[in-house]
């Protein structure tokens, strides 16, 4: 069978199963369709967060991110990882025992206040979709790449399979469909790492091979070597940052404690039976979480030794088919600037944007690349996501491995769609219509509107994936941001400061998020061009800037918490009944 | 309050602020402010500062959540909160 078959075969055999599992585990009531019943073992539901938390862009793009910022891609690795710790030790396990379904649901009952329930839905509601939109034009990308099927359809087909286990199975649906997703991915993911590894340096395990000597006799271990053969370039070392320490340290920040305002993430520590299986639980997602996580830097490294080694000086009639591949794909784009007929690779533009071709060939069978050429001696533009995806043609592994990481890329794509669109519809259920609107709404009918909920909530993802306006691509990286700043010290000093009121925490709420959405837009939108260092708040960039917002966050809350009236009783019982593990949480119907 | 629950916080307090300064030492300390001092050190193939930053924060967190796991644990025992034998929570 050739590859394409294979990845035929993979990607029906992965989803026949995500669908058979969704339909034994059908949710029939709102406590199984937003919290799989509260009876999700830990280990099971610490591979469900790990599925739920990785999506494609940690699949696909982060490695190829991390190959070509080197040192700076540290932040991705620490921000994304560090988050659970703060998740572990500062919210997971309270919220475990608040014992409701929601986010919204914690920060209206602690706030005694529906403005705050709908402002946490309106934050909610803003993060989710600026990420799931990510989600799916993932989905329509690996399907137009690897089965050669227009991204319409490939939006429409990831569409229908969330739908058969997001709608159906609720969260119960959900969690057992993301185990099985999470063993399809980190299996795609890691075994052509280990294979390029051990063609590499010899070392079947990546995280040991990235600092072992590289197997050509050269005596220099991987990252010695790329710092060398980059500078002769004329990059910057591999292992030396090209950002500010002030701006690596701000986005950190902004991703761990964004990683740990995520609603979809916190939703998934409802899904346990109790408190400790909460702490259990966060610990067991970091694990699979790391195992990916750890793997990365090394298949970003191997990526761009293989790069550099594969493409710089090559004659364009010798280089490997993969270059030629993607080349005509469009995500790689040669001009011959010094008419050597060798590809010249060095820092910088090659040419203007993204590139366009001419209809001809050129003489040697390379694409004719129309863009203004740039004055840098660079004639190659490599777009960064092929990196994973073309990791196995670049190390000339087996068919079946291409197909097992396309089956991977869907895998991570899918699980967090679903995931997100589960936190969507459940806030607009049973925050907005049980919780605000339509209080009267039996069992029955609030798990109906969840469905239609979960129905509307597709079909805009779907139609962001598929006709994405300019600025969906962009903003999914500030859903962090926006997370760090508005949600995540509302819940924070819920827990931890019982001084802490409505006034407080609305105020801090709005400021942060107002705040960091205001900066985002106008370096992105209003003023793209003064989006430089000399510009920035303190030399933080638009992604590190969840961290400001946070920061005023916290400061406007407790100032205006000790300003005005405390929490009344009932809210303070509450607090002191969540920070211990033992005994039943309090129902808060009030 | 029949428990010493204002205890019980006071040492999860404590708890808490020993593992979140491990958990910022090895990753604000060692990954980005002190990176280019621990760069100067060779460690198995990597540069010390960039180790940390990309594989070492890593598995220093994995390891502070089961840390965690267990001082808690043993804290809930401690003051009699610990949730692992009331298996059949009743939740609203």
């Amino acid at each position: 069978m050739d590859a394409q078959s294979l990845t035929y075969l993979f990607v029906a055999l992965s989803f026949s199963l995500y669908i058979g599992i969704a339909i034994w585990s059908r949710a029939g009531s709102t406590k199984e369709f937003y919290v799989a019943g509260g009876g999700v073992h830990p280990i099971a539901n610490g591979m469900a967060t790990a599925a739920d938390w990785m999506s494609a862009a940690s699949f696909i793009s982060m490695a190829g991110i991390i190959a070509f910022m080197g040192y700076d891609g540290a932040v991705y690795l620490m921000g994304w990882t560090g988050g659970y710790v703060i998740l572990a030790l500062l919210l997971a396990p309270y919220l475990r025992k608040f014992g409701q379904f929601t986010v919204p649901d914690f920060i209206g009952t602690r706030y005694y206040s529906t403005t705050a329930r709908v402002v946490a839905v309106i934050c909610l509601i803003l993060i989710s979709f600026t990420y799931v939109a990510g989600q799916m034009r993932g989905v329509g990308i690996v399907f137009s790449q690897f089965l050669n099927i227009p991204i319409f359809w490939g939006v429409v087909v990831g569409m229908a399979i969330v739908f058969m286990y997001a709608v159906l199975g609720g969260m119960k649906g959900i969690t057992y469909t993301q185990v099985a997703q999470y063993c399809v991915l980190i299996f795609a993911y890691l075994v052509p790492a280990i294979f390029i590894s051990m063609l590499i340096t010899g070392i079947p395990i990546p995280q040991i091979g990235l600092g072992a000597e590289v197997a050509d006799g050269s005596g220099l271990s991987v990252l010695d070597k790329l710092d060398q053969t980059l500078t002769e370039l004329g990059f910057a070392a591999y292992t030396q940052g090209a950002k500010s320490t002030i701006d690596v340290f701000a986005i950190t920040m902004a991703l761990m404690i964004g990683t740990a305002g995520l609603p979809h993430v916190i939703v998934r520590f409802f899904t346990v039976p109790k408190v400790s299986d909460a702490r259990k639980s966060a610990g067991y997602a970091l694990i699979f979480i790391a195992l990916l996580y750890t793997t990365a830097p090394a298949v970003g490294a191997f990526a761009r030794l293989n790069f550099v080694d594969t493409v710089h000086n090559t004659q364009y009639s010798d280089v490997a088919s993969w270059f030629k591949s993607w080349e005509n794909i469009g995500l790689i784009g040669w001009e011959d600037k010094n008419q050597d007929g060798r590809i010249q690779y060095h820092p910088g533009a090659p040419f203007e944007g993204k590139p366009t071709f001419g209809p001809e060939r050129r003489a040697d069978g390379s694409r004719d690349v129309l863009n203004t050429p740039t004055s840098s001696d660079n004639e190659v533009y490599v777009d960064r996501d092929i990196m994973v995806l073309a990791n196995p043609e670049i190390a000339a592994l087996p068919d079946w491995v291409i197909a097992l990481v396309a089956a991977g890329s869907l895998a991570a794509a899918l699980s967090t769609a679903a995931g997100l669109l589960l936190v969507i519809s459940t806030s607009v259920s049973h925050d907005l219509l049980k919780k605000t609107f339509a209080r009267g709404l039996t069992d029955k009918q609030e798990l109906f509107a969840a469905r239609l909920a979960a129905v509307t909530a597709i079909g805009i993802a779907g139609y962001l994936g598929i006709d994405p306006p300019g600025f969906v691509a962009q903003v999914v990286a500030f859903a962090f941001g926006l997370a760090a700043a508005s949600l995540f010290p509302a819940i924070l000093l819920g827990i931890f400061d019982k001084r802490m009121n409505r006034e407080g925490a609305i105020t801090g709420m709005l400021a942060g998020l107002i705040f960091s959405l205001v900066y985002i837009a106008y370096f992105k939108f209003v003023a793209p061009e003064t989006n430089s260092a000399d510009y920035w708040l303190l030399g933080i960039s638009p992604e590190g800037i969840g961290t400001v917002g946070a920061v005023i966050n916290f400061t406007l809350a407790i100032v205006i918490s000790r300003c005005t009236a405390p929490a009344p009783d009932h809210v303070l019982a509450m607090v002191d009944n969540i920070r211990i593990p033992s005994g039943v949480s309090q129902p808060q119907d009030h | 309050m029949k428990q010493d629950n204002h205890g019980y916080w006071k040492a999860n307090l404590r708890i808490l602020g020993a593992l979140l300064s491990i958990w910022f030492i090895v990753s604000f300390g060692f990954g980005i402010l002190l990176v280019e001092e621990l760069n100067q050190i060779p460690f198995f193939g990597f540069k010390l500062g960039f180790w940390w930053a990309q594989q070492g924060a890593i598995y220093v967190f994995v390891a502070l959540i089961f840390v965690y796991i267990h001082l808690m644990q043993k804290l809930d025992r401690k003051y009699g909160v610990s949730d692992e034998d009331d298996s059949s929570e009743e939740q609203s």
